[in-house]
């Protein structure tokens, strides 16, 4: 009976792919997109990694830091740059398209940077106060995604008419994508260098604050030994925040970008399933590792694309978690080690 | 998981916690009773709870939805509540995934049972008769989720805490998109029907029985049926869980919890007793999907979205990881407040639709407040408890007396 079933599951999981000549065709096609999936992972899993390597937590309400900064790029477009939901593009010429996606992405950021710092006052500050355990600051961190999706699901309907509730919002289309050029018989759309090109700025800048700054020097310190830097005049407290507050901004950044690329995908639940890719993408490069989160990211949005090519488009998150649950038993610490702290003064 | 913290709190007790502690005398009674004792209360009090969907009070009723079917769902989350705690709340290892067990179980019975399934077994022809079928399927679907439990546990439990749960989180997710995507098999999303059932009880009025869905009317509908056979399967759990937890696997267990480096140093083979936990919490897990499949004889992939993991969690973390007890009062909150509250209409808002909120905001204040749960578990002896307290009370008589 047994081999019987074996038979027939074999037979009958036949829509399971293997179609690697369409992985082979459309290479450099599916290596593009997948960077431009990557960089927005990349961004968001930089939140995940600053926060574990400074407080050795899996901040889980991150994702829905995303969430609202999704609806904060969406507001701003709505309400404060007045263009209505529609179902046509907008299309208004680069300099103006540019400037508007400008002032949506520092909303973004700022929606999202006060809710990342206001999570950390409400939920986990009492928490640290009473030296709790890190499970403890785990279930805590569910229990905020719960309130922050619900939050959105069910009341801010009532606050802001139109917004959140069961439905994913009327999308507002600032740019249709276009092909701008071709690389490697690879196609390369506006949306797609904007989004490359945004996030490369942005984590260079992040980088740049970690690794070059004043702070940066702090929130290594912290990372590495927080008794020993508290001693040295680091104000542990001032560090935690401001960690917080890159992730959410760096989140918020994400947010708009994503919108950009998917603008059907506003709703209360999106940023359930991109915030544990991108803490796999954390997690594949090394969590705890700007640098490692930056390349796991990008890593993983290409990963992604040539699974999706080979087994078939249902099967794209699985390979994203098979690749999650991979990397985690080969090598826990990822492809460049947990190593926040340890790089060089 | 914070049993650390819990004298401090005692000590510096605030009357935030003393409103968050309802449990702890409660929990004194109980812990003074003897053994016996204990069983007359307990007889007792399961017997009052099995009469509730008969004779229920209009304050308990819920107006919005059948008290039987709410009970049902209470027995099963109850169920799942407990192997979770083996898991989550007896060996320190948080799971985030155990829906992922529940769809296996539930699943297991659904292919081998319903007519849309390849792999259907049962029928004139099949190898299971229709009257047996749930029943010779429930130990098979909990040897099937056990062996998941190993398949995921053998290499998963070298990773610790964090990294466990998210694992564990993406094996969860996997299994929903196996059961959405494997459409062949599993009729995707639209799922499986007609799954088995017992047939007991058929008469010329209930042609299927007393546990078919056709029994819908009056208290005793086929929800009271399957939350009385939840409930023995509870009782029995029970028996089983505790013992374990007074035998050497349930001391490794605490040990594992509490530290498992110096478990490790005193000579447990602490993944082992790990994968112990993981097998054992993973086959409660399968019973409960099994029970599920047969209630609602309809499986789908969306019963299975990794947010009921968290409520499950919600359920251990509220009554008190650890406490077999209190965790099956913390499946009855999750599963009884959002019923009652369905239809309930404050500013506009249903409060049905708030549970997640609601639960969100429990588990962070009960996080700040009381880490431990509304029933915290208080460590004992495990071993030869009985006659080491005895001796400690005489010493203390012998003080007293001095």
């Amino acid at each position: 009976m047994i081999q019987e079933c074996v038979e027939q599951f074999a037979c009958q999981a036949a829509n399971i792919n293997f179609n690697v000549d369409g992985l082979l065709n459309g290479f450099w096609q599916l290596t593009v997109d997948g960077l431009s999936w990557g960089a927005i992972y990349a961004l968001v899993a930089v939140g995940y990694t600053l926060v574990f390597g400074v407080l050795r937590l899996i901040n889980f309400a991150h994702s829905e830091i995303f969430m609202l900064g999704m609806f904060g790029a969406y507001f701003c477009l709505d309400m404060i740059l007045g263009f209505s939901p529609s179902g046509n593009a907008y299309n208004k010429g680069v300099t103006l398209t540019i400037l508007y996606l400008g002032i949506a992405m520092l909303f973004a950021m700022l929606v999202s940077g006060t809710a990342a710092v206001g999570l950390e006052f409400i939920a986990y500050r009492p928490l640290r106060r009473r030296n709790a355990r890190s499970l403890t600051f785990l279930i805590t961190a569910i229990g905020m995604s719960f309130v922050l999706q619900e939050f959105v699901h069910f009341i801010l309907p009532h606050i802001i008419k139109g917004y959140g509730g069961s439905n994913a919002q009327q999308p507002i289309i600032l740019v249709q994508p276009k092909t701008q050029f071709t690389i490697f018989s690879a196609s390369v759309s506006n949306v797609t260098l904007v989004v490359i090109v945004a996030a490369l700025v942005l984590a260079l800048l992040t980088d740049i604050a970690i690794n070059r700054t004043k702070f940066g020097r702090g929130i290594r310190a912290v990372a590495q030994d927080s008794t020993t830097a508290t001693l040295m005049g680091v104000s542990r407290e001032r560090i935690i925040i401001t960690t917080f507050l890159i992730g959410g901004l760096l989140a918020g950044a994400a947010a708009l970008l994503y919108t950009l690329k998917v603008p059907q995908g506003i709703i209360y639940s999106g940023g359930f399933l991109l915030g544990i890719k991108a803490f796999s993408a954390a997690v594949l490069g090394g969590i705890g590792n700007l640098r490692g989160a930056l390349l796991g990211g990008l890593l993983l949005g290409v990963m992604e694309n040539y699974g999706q090519a080979v087994f078939g488009t249902q099967w794209r998150d699985v390979v994203a978690f098979v690749l999650l649950v991979l990397v985690l038993l080969i090598r826990p610490t990822g492809i460049l080690g947990e190593s926040l702290g340890k790089a060089r003064a | 998981m914070s049993h650390k913290a819990a004298p401090e709190s005692r000590s510096v007790t605030t009357l935030s916690q003393r409103l968050l502690a309802p449990g702890d005398g409660l929990r004194q009674w109980w812990s003074t009773l003897s053994r016996p004792m204990k069983w007359i209360f307990g007889v007792i009090g399961f017997t009052l709870l099995a009469l509730l969907p008969l004779y229920t009070p209009g304050f308990i009723d819920t107006p919005g939805i059948s008290f039987g079917g709410t009970m049902a769902a209470f027995v099963m989350v109850a169920i799942i509540a407990i192997g979770l705690n083996v898991v989550v709340g007896q060996a320190g290892l948080l799971d985030l995934g155990y829906v992922g067990f529940y769809a296996v179980g539930a699943y297991t019975v659904a292919l081998i049972t319903s007519p849309d399934s390849p792999w259907n077994k049962m029928g004139p022809t099949g190898f299971f008769s229709k009257d047996w079928a749930w029943l010779s399927c429930v130990p098979l679907a909990m040897a099937v989720t056990a062996l998941a439990g190993l398949i995921l546990g053998i290499p998963t439990l070298r990773l610790r805490g964090d990294y466990l749960a998210i694992v564990t989180l993406g094996f969860g997710e996997i299994i929903r998109l196996l059961a959405d995507n494997l459409s062949d098999i599993t009729n995707g999303s639209r799922g499986l029907n007609e799954i088995a059932y017992p047939r007991l009880g058929e008469t010329e009025k209930l042609p299927n029985g007393v546990f078919s869905s056709g029994n819908s009317m009056g208290h005793a509908n086929y929800g009271t049926w399957w939350f009385w056979l939840g409930l023995l399967l509870i009782v029995g759990l029970l028996l089983l869980v505790g013992n374990l937890e007074r035998s050497r696997v349930g001391r490794a267990w605490v040990a594992i919890r509490e530290d498992e480096d110096a478990a490790e140093v005193m000579g447990v083979n602490t993944f082992r007793f790990k994968l112990w936990a993981f097998v054992i919490g993973a086959a409660i897990g399968g019973l409960s999907g099994a029970l599920y499949a047969g209630q609602v004889q309809y499986v789908a992939p969306t019963n299975f979205n990794i947010i009921n993991s968290m409520l499950f969690l919600v359920a251990v973390v509220l009554g008190g990881q650890g406490n077999k007890l209190g965790v099956i009062f913390g499946a009855f909150i999750i599963v009884y407040l959002p019923n009652r509250l369905l239809g309930v209409h404050l500013l506009g808002v249903n409060l049905g639709d708030l549970k997640y909120l609601f639960f969100g905001l429990a588990l962070v204040v009960l996080m700040i407040f009381r880490p431990q749960g509304l029933f915290p578990v208080r460590q004992q002896l495990l071993a030869y408890g009985k006659s080491a307290r005895k001796l400690l009370g005489s010493a203390d008589d012998s003080k007293a007396a001095a």
